[in-house]
């Protein structure tokens, strides 16, 4: 396979997984304000671009920190490059530079989600705005699922090697910004607002319903940060992510005959992440663990690009 | 065009018409037009999924167009291919012994065949490949002839393209299309099956490897990229012969030798098929302003260590002012009067001719030599008085550049419009692709059809669509 | 005489290259006039030299070179045995019948104001060689010759009217104006021991050398107003000096690039 060829692929799959990404933490941001009983307004805007890490790009538009503004910002604006009509954008030229590699029915959804962003000025009122986001999820729901179809090939491997790489690091950042996210003066750790936050949480991974099923003693920061860390039947978890890119890169290297850096990152780290207990994460301080694995996620994406001969 | 020659209803008045092709005449005349219009939606639907689409240059929203392609085949007996396809033959071999000889020992020039300045001094002549020895001294490994029709035994050549003529995509889609969606006519005329042409493509390239690349050479397709207009057709035939797509990036150039860099490392590149215009081949050797090709390519292919296809330096075979010394060549170099005659053609770059040509632009079609596309020319009788004097300025600025030939009653085929079954001229595109052991023939070819009423432009950016073209294995339908 | 010749090429990267490829011309041939004493390329990094030779029969090095690497320094060194001759070109190997060398390129298209000169030079003059000779003495007097590498790449018609011609630029213009004239007329490069250029070692040489039907290619000088002779190294030809141009290159790598050159022609001992 084309080192090119490769590179695309890897690449779609992890643009892809960004657009879908951005869009549900929309989608969880308007629950979280516009649809809660109990609006939490800037803060949970401001919070959604920290996750992203674009909040000081968007306060140098000049924007303000208002529901109808970051939407716009966040999946409409083809100016910003993480927005998700940007991200669809990328994803769709390098899908069309392997159209070749890609089965029809993947192509296809790409294809749709690309068309769904065309033309489209504003994301109108939350409705509306709801309805865009969740018609993105379902394309590139639907794009995963036909990649999950396409023949067990070098093709596929990368674009799921590219998913996951990505996937690892949304759902790090996604937990992450809890840190930063300060709880408004008067309210308590484990107090309503609290509980909504961690809510958001699961709702942008899609974990509310796995949550209640793992943890039957109610919503527990503890229990949240093991779940998207620690526990393998949580597709976006940490180490359910891990432990694909370990997979894939287990694929190409059979197929290629050589193991690389890359491998050694991967195993290292999903080793590490067997080995660990929510408690020690949480004594040794959740950023400085998430700051590591965003630091080691960055690193594994170069050793992959130098071990493929990206450029 | 009054008058012209029906391919499939013969002349107007001709009652007796065409008896072999009655069943087709009888299909078209009992299919209910709504059948005829779903049936021909759903082929254009089948090529939006598949994405055949090509985009028109300085048109940026044409992103995802697809030719137009009409429901109504042309078909042509086995007794018109045997003919055209000896001529195809006898034509294409002529121009790769040009192509040797002009860029060897130029015996056509000594021999005062062809002047000496037209051919030397004509853009399209590389210098920078004089001299070199492609394997098999094949140049022009895939042709494609541009052929017109004015009566039942009248075809003549209008066009030669040896540098990367398109198109070929087309004649395999479009049946596809007409097996799904017609098979009955599959039952009416025994057709002879076209989707040979791959395999033999990649035949080809493979026989054209130069002699060091071992039993099983390396073969790729070298695209400029996908947003080129004719991608799908690149990416359509490496899928279905089954070699990597690369793009210039891809390769690198090193000891003269040619290597493709893939995820284990680099591949030692043999054959390249290319879509890619000499000008961006090498930047090294032609355009050093290009930052595209592949720096080197030329050494390598100089050295004998990679073969391309088609050679570097082609475009001198079907430069309209070449072409029109065609005749000629073809006499020069195999013995024989051309079974395939040209268009009558004045080169303006000639005092009388350019007077001619001024003073017959109403009736004329006048042409760039190196254009394509049906850009910067003129069709006399189907422009404006205004149209005619515009070009008349740009035609006695640069005179040298232009050709011009007389208007044809081209043949025209039934086609499906908004009026209904209607008459609309069409051109014939046959791939011709050579062998050491000779010239090979897949029986069809691109029939494109201009859709406006008398147009004669059968360009897809000016509106031109496709149809699937019928060789038959006999003389006629086998049953009503 | 006998010539040695020491040409060093110097580039310098502001950041590390993947590759490097270049193409040279720039080794002489025997002909009539020289012969080839002895000639070496090299190169002071890992790289992989291949000789062949060009549509014009030029002799070509293809040099490639794997980085990372932060400059690439190519050294030419030689000798060459020169005889006196009065520009009339012999034993070289002609690839190109010489009408090819009427035709236009985008560097030497003779604008109307070279068209003019040539017509008003040439006008009275039946014999093409002596227009050939005419036009040479007449760019000698007229382009003021500065000396030194030209500033960027112009096209023969801008450097008529600017002035200030480099001999690359004198070449050209000489090359539009013979064409324009009628006579077949090549760009060519080489060495010079004693050329305008030759206190200031920053570039090599370059000259023309027009077709005369029945005598064959005669060299000119239009730096010097004068034909080539044994102070004089052939090495390239080519329809204008983009090539023949003696090196020319591609990186694969970002930054920018600085271009050293160095060229020493000194004579040595006859023997």
């Amino acid at each position: 396979m084309l080192s090119r060829t490769a590179s695309c692929l890897y690449w779609l799959g992890r643009y892809v997984e960004r657009a879908e990404f951005t869009a549900r933490l929309v989608e969880a941001t308007l629950r979280l304000d516009a649809l809660s009983t109990r609006p939490s307004g800037e803060q949970a805007w401001m919070s959604a671009l920290t996750v992203l890490g674009v909040d000081a790009d968007y306060l140098a538009t000049g924007g303000a920190i208002t529901q109808e503004s970051v939407t716009h910002f966040l999946t409409l604006d083809t100016s910003h490059p993480g927005s998700v009509v940007s991200c669809l954008d990328r994803a769709r030229d390098n899908a069309k530079a392997v159209r070749t590699a890609l089965s029809r029915e993947a192509w296809s959804s790409i294809n749709r989600a690309w068309l769904l962003f065309q033309g489209r000025a504003a994301p109108g009122d939350t409705q509306d705005t709801l309805e865009l986001v969740q018609q993105a999820e379902n394309e590139t729901r639907g794009f995963d699922g036909a990649v999950g179809r396409m023949l067990h090939n070098p093709s596929s491997w990368f674009l799921k090697l590219g998913e996951s790489v990505e996937r690892a690091d949304s759902t790090a950042r996604l937990l992450d910004v809890k840190y930063h996210l300060l709880l408004p003066e008067g309210e308590t750790v484990g107090g309503v607002v609290d509980r909504d936050q961690w809510q958001t949480i699961l709702h942008t991974v899609s974990a509310v319903n796995a949550y209640r099923w793992l943890y039957r003693d109610g919503l527990q920061a503890a229990s949240v940060i093991e779940l998207l860390v620690l526990r393998r039947e949580m597709p976006r978890s940490l180490a359910a992510s891990c432990e694909e890119i370990v997979a894939m890169l287990g694929e190409l290297g059979q197929l290629t005959g050589t193991q690389g850096e890359a491998d050694r990152l991967a195993r290292r780290r999903l080793a590490a992440l067997r080995e660990a207990r929510v408690s020690s994460i949480i004594g040794g301080g959740l950023h400085e663990y998430l700051t590591a694995f965003l630091h080691d996620n960055a690193a594994l994406d170069h050793a992959i690009a130098r071990q493929f001969r990206f450029f | 065009m009054n008058g012209a020659f029906d391919e499939i209803r013969g002349f107007p008045g001709d009652t007796a018409g065409r008896p072999e092709f009655a069943p087709l005449t009888h299909w078209l005349e009992t299919m209910p037009r709504a059948e005829l219009e779903r049936r021909q939606q759903a082929a254009e639907a089948m090529f939006r999924q598949l994405g055949i689409t090509f985009a028109v240059y300085g048109d940026a929203e044409a992103d995802e167009r697809i030719i137009p392609f009409d429901i109504v085949p042309r078909i042509l007996t086995a007794r018109e291919w045997t003919r055209l396809s000896a001529g195809l033959e006898q034509r294409v071999f002529a121009i790769n012994a040009f192509l040797d000889d002009i860029y060897g020992a130029r015996r056509i020039l000594a021999d005062k065949v062809i002047p000496e300045e037209l051919a030397l001094c004509n853009p399209q002549f590389r210098p920078e490949v004089a001299g070199a020895h492609p394997p098999h001294n094949i140049w022009a490994h895939i042709c494609g002839i541009d052929l017109v029709r004015t009566g039942p035994d009248d075809f003549w050549v209008l066009e030669d393209n040896a540098r990367t003529p398109s198109g070929v995509s087309y004649m395999l889609e479009d049946r596809e299309a007409m097996i799904r969606l017609c098979p009955e006519l599959f039952q009416m005329f025994r057709v002879m099956p076209v989707d040979s042409y791959t395999d033999l493509l990649h035949q080809t390239m493979q026989r054209a490897a130069p002699v060091s690349a071992g039993g099983n050479p390396v073969c790729v397709i070298l695209t400029p990229g996908h947003y080129n207009s004719a991608y799908y057709e690149h990416s359509f035939l490496a899928d279905t012969i089954g070699v990597e797509l690369v793009e210039p990036a891809d390769l690198e150039v090193d000891d003269d030798r040619v290597w493709m860099r893939t995820i284990t490392g680099r591949v030692k590149v043999d054959v390249i098929y290319r879509r890619i215009d000499d000008d961006f081949l090498d930047p090294l050797f032609f355009r050093p302003d290009s930052l595209l090709g592949v720096p080197g390519l030329m050494a390598a292919y100089r050295a004998g260590h990679v073969s391309i296809i088609n050679a570097p330096g082609t475009g001198v075979a079907d430069d309209k002012a070449i072409y029109s010394y065609m005749p000629e060549i073809v006499r020069y170099y195999s013995g024989s009067d051309p079974i395939l005659p040209n268009v009558e053609t004045w080169r303006c770059r000639e005092p009388d001719a350019l007077q001619y040509t001024l003073d017959n632009l109403e009736k004329l079609v006048v042409k760039l030599v190196d254009g394509s596309g049906g850009y910067g020319m003129l069709v006399g009788p189907t422009s404006s008085n205004a149209e005619i004097e515009k070009f008349r300025a740009i035609l006695l600025a640069e005179p040298h550049r232009y050709i011009a030939q007389p208007t044809l009653a081209l043949s025209t085929v039934p086609t499906l419009v908004e009026q209904g079954v209607a008459p609309r001229h069409v051109d014939f595109r046959p791939y011709v692709l050579t062998q050491p052991d000779g010239v090979k023939l897949v029986p069809g070819g691109l029939t494109r059809v201009a859709l406006k009423e008398g147009s004669l432009v059968v360009n897809s950016s000016q509106g031109g669509g496709t149809k699937d073209s019928f060789i038959l294995a006999d003389e006629g339908a086998v049953s009503c | 005489m006998r010539l040695s010749i020491d040409h060093r090429t110097r580039y310098s990267f502001s950041q590390p290259q993947a590759r490097v490829v270049q193409l040279l011309r720039m080794t002489p041939q025997d002909d009539g006039a020289q012969s080839v004493i002895n000639w070496s390329i090299d190169v002071d990094c890992d790289a992989r030299l291949s000789k062949g030779r060009d549509g014009y029969g030029n002799i070509t090095t293809m040099l490639y070179v794997d980085g990372p690497v932060d400059h690439v320094e190519i050294m030419v060194r030689g000798e060459v045995a020169t005889d006196a001759y009065a520009g009339l070109v012999s034993g070289t190997l002609e690839t190109l019948p010489p009408v090819l060398f009427l035709r236009q390129t985008a560097l030497t298209r003779a604008d109307a104001a070279i068209q003019d000169f040539a017509n008003s030079v040439c006008g009275a003059v039946s014999s093409p060689h002596r227009r050939a000779e005419t036009l040479n003495v007449a760019l000698f007097e007229r382009l003021g010759l500065r000396a030194g590498r030209s500033p960027k790449t112009r096209t023969a018609a801008e450097a008529f009217t600017q002035g200030g011609a480099s001999t690359r630029d004198a070449a050209q213009v000489m090359i539009a104006a013979a064409r324009a004239a009628g006579l077949p007329a090549r760009f060519v490069s080489g060495h010079c021991l004693d050329g305008p250029n030759a206190g200031n070692h920053k570039t090599a040489h370059c000259w023309v050398e027009v077709f005369v039907e029945g005598t064959g290619w005669i060299g000119f000088d239009p730096s010097m107003g004068r034909h080539p002779g044994e102070t004089y190294v052939r090495v390239a030809i080519g329809l204008d000096a983009s090539d023949s141009t003696p090196l020319s290159g591609t990186r694969m790598g970002g930054g920018i690039e600085e271009l050293d050159v160095a060229v020493h022609v000194e004579a040595g001992q006859d023997q």
